[in-house]
């Protein structure tokens, strides 16, 4: 059985990203496109911890509790954006959301 | 005589409350009750003042008091130019001719006021408060014009007994015809008033002074202008232009017919006896500048003889009564003026006192017949009244008695001194009074005749029996319906009635007490009430006595009148030196004299003497035989006696007469019954000619002014509307330019902006593979 390198880590990481980056452009429901950020900023958590782990420093790992906070966060302001706008508009889909045009 | 400045005051007084508060609250009894009291009080401090003046010595009888400075000390240039001093005090002056003229006015002015009480009862309450205001006030004016001691005093009362004659005049406003009237006397008085008030302003350039006496003195000194045009001569024309307008001679009488328009009492008091007079008050106050100016005396002559002339000749065929003594009033002052013309002017003064008395007299008895016969104003429509009312009639007689020259009535004394002077003067002149006296005989005896003699040729009025309320009341409104003259009919014709739809009221309720005073409901003719037979008496035993302070010397007389008048016309010694100064030696003289304490009435220095001399000069032969003087009399009596006899055997004996004369002289009947065309003439003249200028004014108002101003708005408009495009197309045009260049050249980046994140996201994606792969590739 091989061990774990990080370099494991790092694909799954990559993968979890373009997972993540994908469902952002080519998905048309807001709640999935913040699920794909949601993947994007867990990808580089386990960056973050494999390399701390790997280094023997916890700065990483403290910077990882950062970012799910963050996350945690944006997950509040993002959702409470996503029920005002569908209290308007009785609609989640991206394309209805052009308000930012000229 | 200290006392002599409320003489005017009191019935400025008068005036003042019942006019502030007489309108509204008084009774008609309280406001004929405060305007008789106060002008009985200055009647009795007329006379006093009168007492004493006489106590004094004949040269000493001048007195003055200041009320204050009207105008203070200004200095100003004169014509000749040195600097004079504008100095106007309000000074009143008590001389012999103003004391005779305020006793004149006061005394006939009560005795008005009285006969108003009665003759105005039939107003409403206020509007009889209204008059007495009036009345009053024109007392007052007229008080002050012949106390003032300057020309600008003077000239103050002038022009309010000017007003005070339109007021009255116009004073039952609601009729057309009176408020017309009054205006044509203001307007034909103010242009005399114009002339006067120039040649004030040219007394004053030249003399440097105001004041009467100063300004005598000081044209004492001039020489006599007898050859040539000069100031004084022009300054003389100018007054009398303004005599001309308020003492109604040609060519400004017109108004004074008109003026009959007004109440009765009004014509007797302002238009026969004080007001018109002022003219020749006037020209009498400034005896010594007319003295110098012989051309303008012989003008003064040639108006008056000729006045005198036409308005008998006019008054021959009147038919209106109280017309016809109007026509007799510009008539005999046309007299005056005759004898101001000749230099006699205490004649001419005598004549406005004696005339002033029964020429009240004959007005208020057309008064009191006007009233009688519930407003007829035509005497053909009278007739046989002498029965009605014997005291009218009585008194009526004497006025007329009196104004034709029968001796020993008071017309014949002023009226043949008249005579006499003039016919020391100028034979001419002497002839035509003579035939206007004749005439004057005549039409007033017309007068007569056909008022109280003869058959009534009036409407029927109501007989006896209907005196019970009701059928009172019945019968007035029957009439009313039935009789096209009736009574309340008549007001609107336009009679002389005051009778308001009050008083038809009250006749319907019945509440008619007195047998006679329902004018409602017409009794016929009736005597007149007390106070106005009071009046008529009075005035009676006035025109009988007032001729003797001035019996001729031919007959006896001392002709006391013309002594006592006599310093007021000649020139005074007071000292010249605040006027000009520098004319001969007549200023050092004067001094002299004032220094010694001397206000001598005897002509002062050699001017003063040139002038004296030019005065005996103009009256030509300095006298007459006294059987001449008698001869003259006589003739004038005969002159008088004549024009009674005829008018008697026409109008008397044989009516029909008159009607074959006037279908006789067809054309001279129709020329004197229209007032030889005058007013016409005026009308299509003057009258015209000022309406045309100013309606050419308005021409040029409306187009070229207007005109003007329309063009210069419109021309604003024009610019702004050429600013408006400048700012619209290309400032506006600029800045949109501007934005409209950037939003095209904007419409490619635009499409990169779709709102979509999504787009944004790919992009950025995008960007980060081109960074990475540039970063991995290149380097």
């Amino acid at each position: 059985m091989t061990p774990i390198t990080p370099a494991h880590y790092m694909i799954l990481s990559a993968a979890l990203f373009i997972i993540g980056v994908i469902g952002v452009m080519t998905r048309r429901n807001i709640i999935v496109i913040f699920m794909s950020i949601e993947l994007i900023l867990n990808a580089v958590n386990i960056n973050l911890i494999a390399f701390s782990a790997q280094v023997g420093n916890a700065v990483g790992q403290v910077f990882a509790i950062f970012v799910i906070c963050v996350a945690a966060a944006e997950a509040a302001v993002g959702l409470g954006i996503i029920l005002a706008f569908y209290r308007n508009k009785e609609t989640v889909n991206i394309d209805e959301m052009n308000l930012m045009r000229w | 005589m200290d006392l002599i400045w409320l003489i005017p005051l009191l019935p400025g007084a008068g005036a003042a409350v019942n006019g502030l508060a007489g309108i509204r609250y008084f009774s008609r009894r309280t406001a004929g009750l405060v305007a008789c009291s106060t002008m009985a009080a200055a009647l009795a401090l007329s006379a006093w003042a009168f007492v004493q003046l006489l106590g004094l010595p004949p040269e000493a009888r001048v007195h003055d008091v200041v009320l204050f400075d009207w105008i203070p000390a200004t200095p100003l240039r004169l014509a000749d130019g040195s600097i004079g001093a504008l100095h106007v005090p309000w000074k009143f002056r008590l001389d012999p001719l103003s004391a005779m003229m305020i006793l004149v006015v006061t005394g006939i002015g009560f005795l008005i006021h009285v006969y108003s009480t009665s003759y105005m009862s039939d107003e409403p309450r206020g509007g009889v408060a209204r008059y007495f205001a009036y009345l009053n006030l024109f007392c007052f004016f007229m008080l002050t014009l012949v106390l003032g001691a300057n020309y600008l005093v003077m000239f103050v009362g002038w022009e309010g007994v000017g007003l005070c004659s339109y007021l009255l005049i116009g004073y039952w406003y609601e009729k057309k015809s009176a408020a017309d009237a009054g205006k044509k006397a203001f307007i034909t008085n103010r242009v005399g008033d114009f002339g006067f008030l120039l040649g004030v302003f040219l007394i004053f350039v030249t003399f440097g002074s105001f004041d009467f006496r100063e300004v005598a003195a000081a044209a004492a000194a001039w020489p006599v202008e007898a050859s040539q045009f000069g100031t004084i001569s022009l300054i003389t024309i100018l007054l009398f232009v303004g005599a001309t307008g308020k003492s109604a001679q040609i060519p400004l009488y017109v108004w004074l017919p008109d003026a009959m328009e007004g109440p009765t009492p009004v014509s007797a008091l302002i238009h026969a006896a004080t007001m018109v007079t002022a003219g020749v008050y006037m020209v009498g106050r400034n005896a010594v500048l007319f003295s110098h100016a012989p051309m303008t005396m012989e003008v003064v002559a040639i108006v008056g003889v000729l006045t005198a002339l036409m308005a008998a000749s006019i008054g021959l065929v009147q038919t209106d009564i109280k017309r016809v003594l109007a026509y007799s009033t510009v008539s005999q002052l046309g007299y005056m003026f005759v004898a101001m013309g000749v230099g006699a002017f205490a004649a001419g003064a005598f004549h406005l006192m004696t005339h002033a008395f029964f020429k009240a007299l004959l007005f208020l008895c057309s008064g009191a017949v006007i009233h009688a016969m519930a407003g007829e104003q035509n005497m053909l429509k009278m007739g046989g009244l002498k029965k009605y009312m014997p005291v009218t009639y009585a008194t009526m007689m004497v006025g007329t008695l009196a104004i034709a020259g029968i001796p020993p009535l008071s017309g014949f004394f002023s009226k043949d001194e008249i005579l006499y002077r003039s016919f020391l003067s100028n034979k001419v002149i002497w002839g035509l009074a003579a035939f206007a006296a004749l005439m004057t005989a005549f039409y007033m005896f017309r007068l007569m005749s056909l008022t109280f003699f003869g058959a009534y040729r009036g409407r029927a009025w109501e007989v006896a029996g209907h005196h019970g309320a009701v059928a009172e009341a019945a019968g007035h409104g029957a009439r009313h319906a039935a009789d096209p003259f009736a009574h309340g009919k008549a007001h609107q014709v336009g009679h002389e009635v005051s009778h308001g739809p009050a008083d038809s009221v009250q006749t319907a309720h019945g509440a008619d007490p007195h047998g006679h005073g329902g004018h409602g409901a017409w009794h016929g003719p009736h005597e007149a009430p007390r106070p106005m037979t009071f009046a008529l008496v009075v005035l009676a035993i006035g025109a009988v006595l007032a001729g003797f302070v001035g019996i001729p010397t031919a007959l006896g007389g001392g002709n006391a009148i013309e002594h006592f008048l006599e310093p007021s016309f000649a020139a005074p010694a007071v000292h010249a030196a605040s006027a000009v100064g520098g004319h001969g030696e007549a200023a050092p003289v004067a001094e002299t004299q004032a220094a010694a304490g001397l206000a001598s009435a005897e002509p002062t220095g050699a001017g003063a003497e040139q002038a004296e001399a030019a005065g005996h000069a103009a009256a030509g032969v300095a006298h007459l035989s006294r059987g001449a003087e008698i001869g003259l009399m006589a003739f004038s009596v005969l002159v008088g006696l004549v024009g009674i006899l005829v008018a008697w055997r026409i109008y008397v004996r044989r009516p029909e007469i008159s009607e074959r004369l006037a279908a006789r002289f067809a054309a001279p009947h129709r020329v004197l019954t229209n007032k030889y065309y005058v007013d016409e003439l005026y009308d299509a003249t003057v009258i015209r000619g000022t309406m045309g200028s100013a309606d050419g004014l308005w021409t040029f108002d409306r187009n070229v002014v207007d005109g003007a101003v329309n063009g210069s708005g419109w021309l604003t408009i024009f610019s702004s509307w050429l600013s408006h495009l400048l700012d619209k197309y290309i400032v506006d045009g600029l800045v949109n330019l501007v934005g409209s260049v950037l939003q095209e050249s904007s419409f490619v980046f635009r499409r990169f902006q779709t709102g979509l994140i999504q787009n944004y996201a790919l992009l950025m994606l995008f960007g980060v593979f081109a960074f990475v792969s540039v970063y991995l590739l290149v380097w």
